[in-house]
């Protein structure tokens, strides 16, 4: 088969983080071609890139053998390729008709019953099921990516770009989608679709190209791999240093979750009845590929979202529902999945050290500034900050942003850390240092959730490992008996185990 | 793909160098002057002359460097009232109406309360108009609290709805029985507002207007709650995160904008016309927000700027007067003033180097 696209040797940079480090990604003609990776790896900003939303740094494209020069998606479309985004580009109000036709009318009047037979005729010839007549608003989430592949493909498109389009879709729909792409490759469509989820790359996908941290792995046919192996493409990386040492003595209980229950942003269930308990001093890691509810998880025990039901134990109280400031009370110590959305980077390092505690800081109902800033000197000399408190935080380095919030949160002691992906984007020696603490506090007697998706880091860090996949804990096992092989069969939902 | 190469580049830099911010306000004078200039000769006027109107000519008299402070008043008080609002985060455009709603509490209370000695008339008419800018907020910011309804587009209405109520009071139970204007009657001797100087217009409002900056200082600087407004008011997420009960905060900050903005309609009324009128705000609430942004959102800052507008105001007059401009004249400096340090603040964030 001849290839369709390829991009050599692409290049992307975003201020300091290198997105695409000289990618190649080669698409045949009438393949459905899956990106594979976990989030940040890079793969959609190559597609926007392909797509013509980002101008690569450096590299080429070729369309169909020929030096493309994308600028815009104007250029792509005429090049006859076509993206579905996860934020659908719809304009609601509007007809199915009026949307797909949109910037792609001829003529000054709109001839609208000639313009919704055209519609509806390519709507039966791609083999999808749309009235060209509704209205896009009252359409279901599945109906509406529908529309945008119509859209795609009455502007002519060879190439089909879907970036994750199962996330958005239930289960039923994702089975309609993948009928759906299977006539378009027959009728010669070529599809790259992106997606971190191992069996839906499994089940779809001809060939597989694996991306991880902004460089390509490898590309394997799909029939010559398994889940396991693309598993480990995915999150293989470097090993650190830091590994646990000495044993500690197992306490009882810190935190119980029973049966816990969560949505995810759309509404769709995200965690699946999770039972969870971890003891004063251990670390229990949550491993797992990215995506798989491990979000929804960490923001429910930190009061951000609110679980549908199950329950939250804390010293036998119940704390699921409560608000960020009761579960601090109860000595639940967080830190955020994002960094920058913890931390105001328009205040002050000092400010941020005490905005989690402010009333401890306030003197007859002002604010102590001297308590604050004492705070401050203390916290950075303690947890080795690399500024001063009257830094505004958004100047620091992403490692010393890290060390402001882990300052804030560890300086209290609490009984139960919660620390959803503590390491990720930080350079080898912040990511040292995040790593020996976690460590402290196991050793200090603290209940330690470590969510990671770096699989050595869970490895070398936790005393029990449990595997989530899908929203449902698929297994749970002791360090001494996980490696890596058997990880990865689990977090491709593969085998599941209970010790 | 083809490559050029660039003898300067242009990029973004964290660290403004400290030069560049205080360059600001003189730089947007100029940029301004440039910009107003073309219009300024349009009228067949001088532009150097009209700026010595706009920016000198009122300090030549003592009246009218009075002048420029009674105008500055208002400003002050709803760019105060905008930056408490803004400072959590909430869009608050409503200042307007909620600074009729405190000129109809000291409509109200100035004529139906008699006999009073003036310090207390005056307490309970600012505490009133507090109080009904505080209920004229309410609406909105429980939308925005409860529903998330967008408060930009509920505040902003709401003016024109307030506009109604003021003009069927005025054309109704309100209209003075002796001219038959529509115009409230005139409140109580007790009730106005004293002068600060004898013989001019500057009253006892200014002070206060002073006062409130103040406040607002000492409430962002230095107490709790002004650290978790300005927490929220920067990253919801990271407040919420630490635990900072966002609703709580931005509906007390909505709350307390909404009062604000009723003072300035006292003072206007008790001060100035003592009367309601409809044309009591020529757009006061809506120059506050633009005080708010050109003062960064610092009192000071916001205290600077209105008394800036209160100039140009005062020397709109003047200049229109002295030159035969349009008085809108004013008004479109104002406007080019926000403009270009608007596009100035955002440029102070890039710098050119050589490649």
């Amino acid at each position: 088969m001849a290839s369709i696209v390829e991009m050599r040797d692409i290049v992307k940079r975003f201020e300091d983080v290198t997105a695409n480090d000289h990618v190649n990604f080669e698409l045949r003609e009438g393949e459905i071609h899956a990106l594979l990776g976990e989030n940040g790896a890079g793969k959609t900003t190559l597609m926007r890139i392909l797509y013509g939303l980002y101008r690569a740094d450096s590299g080429e494209i070729r369309v169909a053998g020929d030096l493309a020069s994308i600028h815009s998606p104007k250029d792509a479309i005429q090049r006859g390729i076509g993206m579905v985004t996860q934020h659908f580009a719809l304009v609601p109000p509007l007809t199915v008709t009026e949307n797909v036709v949109l910037g792609y009318t001829d003529g000054f009047v709109l001839q609208r019953a000639a313009m919704e037979e055209r519609v509806g005729a390519a709507a039966k010839k791609f083999g999808m099921e749309i009235d060209p007549t509704a209205v896009v608003r009252h359409l279901s989430v599945g109906e509406k990516q529908r529309v945008e592949i119509l859209k795609a493909l009455y502007r002519d498109a060879k190439v089909l770009i879907l970036d994750e389009p199962t996330a958005v879709l239930i289960p039923q729909e994702v089975d309609a989608l993948f009928e759906t792409l299977e006539k378009l490759k027959e009728g010669g469509l070529s599809v790259i679709f992106i997606s971190h989820k191992l069996d839906e790359v499994m089940t779809i996908s001809d060939r597989v190209t694996v991306l991880r941290d902004g460089s390509n792995i490898d590309t394997v046919l799909t029939s010559e791999t398994t889940p396991p192996q693309l598993a480990t493409m995915m999150v293989g990386r470097e090993t650190f240093g830091v590994t646990r040492q000495k044993e500690t003595e197992k306490g009882e209980a810190a935190l119980t979750i029973r049966d816990l229950c969560a949505d995810d942003d759309q509404g769709l269930p995200a965690l699946k009845h999770v039972n969870l308990t971890i003891r004063c001093g251990e670390i229990l890691g949550i491993a797992g590929v990215g995506g798989n509810g491990q979000k929804e998880l960490a923001e429910t025990l930190s009061g951000i979202r609110k679980p549908t039901s199950g329950e939250i134990l804390v010293d036998d109280e119940d704390i699921s529902g409560a608000t960020p400031a009761e579960c601090t009370r109860a000595g639940v110590g967080r830190i955020p999945e994002d960094r920058h959305a913890g931390v105001v980077g328009e205040l002050t390092v000092a400010e941020n050290l005490a905005l989690e505690h402010l009333h401890e800081f306030i003197h007859r109902s002002t604010l102590d500034r001297q308590a604050i800033q004492e705070n401050a000197e203390r916290l950075i000399e303690a947890f080795q900050i690399k500024a001063k408190p009257t830094d505004k935080v958004r100047t620091l380095s992403g490692g010393n942003m890290q060390k402001v919030l882990l300052a804030r949160v560890l300086a209290r002691e609490p009984g139960i850390l919660l620390a959803p992906q503590p390491t990720r984007g930080l350079d080898v020696g912040a990511t040292e240092y995040v790593r020996t603490q976690l460590l402290k506090q196991r050793e200090r007697g603290a209940g330690v959730l470590l969510i990671s998706e770096d699989l050595d880091e869970i490895l070398a860090l936790s005393d029990r490992i449990a595997v989530i996949y899908e929203g449902v804990i698929v297994g749970e096992l002791a360090a001494e008996e996980a490696d890596l092989e058997r990880l990865g069969l689990m977090m491709s939902g593969a085998v599941k185990e209970r010790v | 793909m083809a490559k050029r190469e660039a003898k300067y580049i242009v990029e973004k830099t964290q660290t403004p160098p400290v030069w560049a911010r205080t360059a600001i306000p003189l730089l947007a004078l100029i940029g301004t002057f440039i910009i107003t200039s073309g219009l300024i000769l349009w009228s067949n006027a001088n532009p150097f002359e009209a700026y010595y109107y706009f920016l000198f000519a009122p300090f030549s008299s003592r009246v009218s460097t009075l002048e420029v402070l009674v105008k500055g008043t208002p400003l002050i008080l709803c760019g105060i009232a905008v930056t408490f609002a803004f400072s959590a985060g909430y869009y608050n455009i409503g200042a307007e109406g909620q600074l009729y709603a405190g000129a109809i509490a000291a409509a109200w209370l100035g004529v139906a309360l008699t006999g009073l000695p003036t310090i207390l008339h005056l307490t309970i008419m600012l505490l009133g108009g507090f109080l009904f800018g505080v209920a004229w907020a309410l609406i909105p910011a429980l939308l925005k609290v409860k529903l998330a309804v967008d408060e930009v587009v509920t505040t902003l209405l709401l003016n024109s709805v307030m506009l109604y109520i003021v003009s069927a009071l005025l054309n109704g139970p309100w209209r003075d029985p002796e001219s038959g204007w529509p115009q409230s009657p005139e409140i109580a001797p007790s009730a106005m507002l004293p002068k600060l100087v004898p013989r001019s217009r500057l009253h006892f409002g200014f002070i206060l207007a002073i006062l409130f900056v103040l406040l607002l200082w000492f409430l962002r600087s230095r107490t709790g709650f002004g650290l978790k407004m300005r927490a929220v008011g920067m990253s919801k997420p990271a407040a919420r995160f630490a635990g900072v009960n966002i609703e709580r905060t931005v509906l007390i900050s909505a709350l307390v904008s909404g009062g604000i903005a009723g003072i300035a309609g006292v003072v206007e009324v008790a001060g100035i016309q003592f009367h309601l009128i409809d044309a009591l705000s020529p757009g006061y609430g809506y120059t506050g927000i633009i005080i708010a942004t050109l003062g960064g959102l610092h009192p000071i800052g916001v205290a600077v700027a209105a008394l800036f507008f209160g100039l140009i105001d005062t020397g709109a007059q003047t200049v229109s007067r002295a030159l035969g401009v349009p008085v809108y004249l004013g008004e479109i400096t104002q406007a080019t003033m926000l403009l270009v340090t608007l596009g100035m603040l955002l440029l102070q964030n890039y710098r050119i180097r050589r490649a």
